[in-house]
This record gives C-alpha cells, sequence and structure tokens, in this order.
C-alpha cells in the first residue's frame, strides 16, 4: 500500500489544549443560556420573591428584619442556586453533547470545572449582583451588606460545585429533584451557617476575617474536590444510559 | 494485514438480569467497515458505547493498538469519533456554532472549513438558523459534518442513516467506503440494508438464546 491510501489510518497526536477548550465550553454555555432567557430569569424572581414577601408574610419591623434579613437573604439564595441546579447537566445530556463532552481527551473534571463557572456566572453572580438592593430593603446596614455580599461571593460558587456533583449523580433519573435536594441540602448547611454567621459577626462589631478565611477554605476544598467528584458522577450516570 | 485498532477479546455484557453477549471476540482493522447486526434489543448500542467507552458495565478485554484500552484513555479518545442516537446537536445553536462546539475540544477548525463541511452535507444556506428549526434529517445531517473534517482513525457510529433521506444516503455510504479505502476503520449500527464489500459482520443474538 502506497502512504496515501492510508490516509484514514495516521494516528492524531495532539489536540486542542485543557485552557482552549474550557474556554469554548463556558462561551457555548453562556450562549445557549441567552438563547433560552426564561431560565436565566427563573433562579433570580425566586430570589427577589422569597424576600420580598418575608416582612409581608412574617413581620416588617424594622428590628425583625435587621436581625433576619442575612439569613433569609442567604436562604433564598441558596434555595434559587438549588433551583437552578437541574439545568447543569441535563440539556446536555438529553441532546448527547455531554457524551461527547466525555469523550474529548481534556480531562473530564476541568470541562466540568468550565460548565460550572458558567454556571455561577449565569446564576451565582445575578444574585450577588442584587443581594444589595434587597439587602437595603430589609434594613441591613451598609456594613452588613458589603460583608453579605463578600460571603456570597464566597459562597456561591461553593453552592454550584457541590450541587454538580448531586446533579451529575442524578442525571438518570426521571424525577431527580426530590433526590438531589436531599443529597445536596445537607452539605449546603455548613456554608450557611458559616454565610450568615458572618453576616451576624459583622452586625455586632465583631471582627470578621476569621469567618471569611473558613468560607474561603470551602471555596478552595470545593474547587479542588468537586470537579472530580462531579466527573466521576457523570461517567457513572452515563454508563448507565 | 496490519494491526487490530481495537481489539475486543471475550467481552461479555449482562443488563438488567439479562445477558446481552458473552464471549464476543473480534477485531476492528484499519480499512475495514464492521456492521453490528441484530435485533431490536440485542444490545447493539451497548456494544457501541462499551466500545466507545462510554459504557463501564462489561468485563472481558478491549486492547487499543494492542495494549489494554483502559491505560491510554486519552489516546484512545483522541483517534475514536463517536456519533450516537442523540447527536449533540444543541437546538439553540445554529449548524456552524454547534459544529464549532463539537470540533472545538478535537482541533482547530477555520470557520470556512466548517462551512464547507456544512455546504458538503446539504446544509448550505442553512448555517444560521438555530438547529430546533430544521427537521430531525437535517439535524443529524449537522453531527454528520464532522465526519467531513475528522480526521479520527476509528469511526463509531450507531444508527447512522436514521432520518436522512435516500441522496443523503447514498451520499453517506460512498463516504463511508471512501474512507474504509482510505484506511480508517469504522463501526456502525444500522437498519438500513447497508451492501458494502468487504464488511465484516458482528451479529448479536436476541439474547435468549443463551
Amino acid at each position: 500500500m502506497t502512504s496515501d491510501t492510508r490516509a484514514g489510518w495516521r494516528p492524531v497526536t495532539e489536540s486542542v489544549g485543557s485552557v482552549r477548550a474550557m474556554k469554548a465550553l463556558f462561551l457555548r454555555d453562556l450562549k445557549t443560556a441567552f438563547r433560552q432567557r426564561q431560565d436565566l430569569l427563573n433562579p433570580l424572581l425566586f430570589f427577589i420573591m422569597v424576600v420580598t414577601l418575608f416582612p409581608l408574610g412574617v413581620s416588617p419591623e424594622v428590628s425583625f428584619l435587621q436581625q433576619a434579613g442575612s439569613g433569609i437573604l442567604w436562604v433564598a439564595a441558596l434555595l434559587s442556586v438549588l433551583l437552578s441546579l437541574d439545568h447543569l447537566f441535563r440539556h446536555d445530556y438529553d441532546d448527547g453533547t455531554l457524551e461527547q463532552l466525555v469523550l474529548q481527551p481534556q480531562p473530564l473534571f476541568l470541562l466540568v470545572l468550565a460548565k460550572v463557572a458558567a454556571h455561577w456566572v449565569l446564576t451565582g453572580l445575578p444574585l450577588v449582583l442584587l443581594a444589595p438592593i434587597l439587602g437595603i430593603m430589609v434594613h441591613l446596614d451598609g456594613n452588613s451588606i458589603g460583608v453579605l455580599c463578600l460571603t456570597l461571593l464566597i459562597g456561591t460558587p461553593v453552592l454550584s460545585l457541590i450541587g454538580a456533583i448531586g446533579a451529575a449523580l442524578t442525571l438518570g433519573l426521571r424525577s431527580a429533584g426530590v433526590l438531589l435536594s436531599l443529597l445536596i441540602i445537607p452539605l449546603y448547611i455548613p456554608v450557611l451557617i458559616f454565610g450568615t454567621g458572618t453576616v451576624a459577626a459583622a452586625g455586632e462589631g465583631a471582627p470578621v476575617s476569621g469567618y471569611v478565611a473558613l468560607m474561603g477554605a470551602f471555596l478552595v476544598l470545593a474547587v479542588t474536590l468537586a470537579p472530580f467528584a462531579s466527573a466521576a458522577a457523570l461517567r457513572i450516570s452515563l454508563s448507565n444510559a | 494485514m496490519s494491526e487490530p485498532l481495537l481489539q475486543a477479546v471475550n467481552l461479555q455484557c449482562e443488563r438488567d438480569d439479562r445477558m446481552l453477549f458473552r464471549d464476543l471476540s473480534f477485531s476492528i482493522l484499519p480499512g475495514t467497515l464492521t456492521r453490528v447486526e441484530g435485533p431490536n434489543g440485542s444490545g447493539k448500542t451497548t456494544l457501541l458505547r462499551i466500545l466507545a467507552g462510554l459504557n463501564d458495565a462489561w468485563s472481558g478485554d478491549l486492547l487499543w493498538s494492542g495494549q489494554p484500552r483502559s491505560h491510554q484513555r486519552e489516546e484512545f479518545v483522541r483517534n475514536m469519533l463517536y456519533i450516537g442516537h442523540r447527536p449533540g446537536i444543541k437546538p439553540l445553536l445554529t449548524p456552524m456554532e454547534n459544529l464549532r462546539a463539537l470540533m472545538a475540544g478535537r482541533k482547530v477548525v477555520s470557520d470556512n472549513l466548517l462551512g464547507q463541511a456544512l455546504t458538503g452535507t446539504g446544509l448550505a444556506g442553512f448555517e444560521d438558523v438555530p438547529c430546533r428549526r430544521l427537521s430531525a434529517g437535517q439535524q443529524r445531517r449537522v453531527a454528520l459534518a464532522r465526519l467531513l473534517i475528522a480526521d479520527e482513525p476509528l469511526w463509531i457510529l450507531d444508527e447512522v442513516f436514521t432520518a436522512i433521506d435516500i441522496d443523503g444516503v447514498a451520499a453517506l455510504e460512498t463516504l463511508l467506503v471512501q474512507r474504509a479505502r482510505d484506511g480508517g476503520a469504522i463501526v456502525v449500527t444500522t437498519h438500513h440494508d447497508l451492501q458494502l464489500p468487504s464488511m465484516q459482520r458482528i451479529t448479536l443474538g436476541a439474547g435468549d438464546d443463551f
């Protein structure tokens, strides 16, 4: 056989670098999300509604809201992240792009990290940006609002990263919602406790650097470990498909 | 002839307490077309997903160019192209964007070349229409456009002729034959009556003859 008739069997020895592939995936996810804006608005509207309904349903007293405000905002943020988690891999799973993702030559945990980053930019970041306005609404003082935003800025990526593990694990199931919540909420509790704890400490004028450092540690742990767990979970879910 | 690309030794797979296949051994050689046959539910798709590395629920050995595949996963996925039942097309993206996204992790392709591939699969003029507005056959053609720019020596194609019209099927057959002649290895499942020279057949039973 001459060499040109064997053109089809030339091993591919190099492929696109991981960073480039991650960037492409990140941008693709943003693009698809912006073509389906309703999915983007849902968690945000939920966040706003929960926070606005609390003063109406419980008590509009300034003293109550000042005390409970940070907790209300944190719980609402946590639940709206939870609400959006099912979409993280679901569409990709349904249309087959997830299979193609798993078969890409780049390490899967890096691709998962890119997807989670896109998810955070689309859900977590808007919550952080909305928090100051809602913070004013529940009569938090300026210092507390600043600290609240900081904790949400550190905390919401942790929520997305941990949530990705649950979303990946429950992919193959028809009604994954309840199981996803049951799996993930216990893991969210430490983030919630330290998130609201930080704001409470700030409200009392106590130093918050220790709290913030601990939340930073959560974030570091989540960034380094959660993508591996999600990647493994994705492989399991696809294997059973 | 030449070294087998992929070699299966005593593959066995059980699904929902049902033995799909057992002691299945075969080699995929460069320059050959392999058709996996069998009735519905006989495990064709499962076998293809096992070969592609998507399904882990099997026992036996899979060798990639003579070495266990599990030791060289990256080598393997880089050299294998898989198109499944679900073709990996995002309904919200246009054919162009879809193709670009599918190629993004594999090799750098100019938009010009992507456009040519889409034209080659009969999608000229549809480059910028969201895929959800295309027909099922057109959506599959977007996925198949990858074949025109693919470098991978091994192609694994599940139900590749589904929803494709007569002209498209003929063109695809020609493409596959040409590819095999050029030394590529192709594994397909199809209910379409594929008659190609020098085709290897792997026949799976209905599962209950064991």
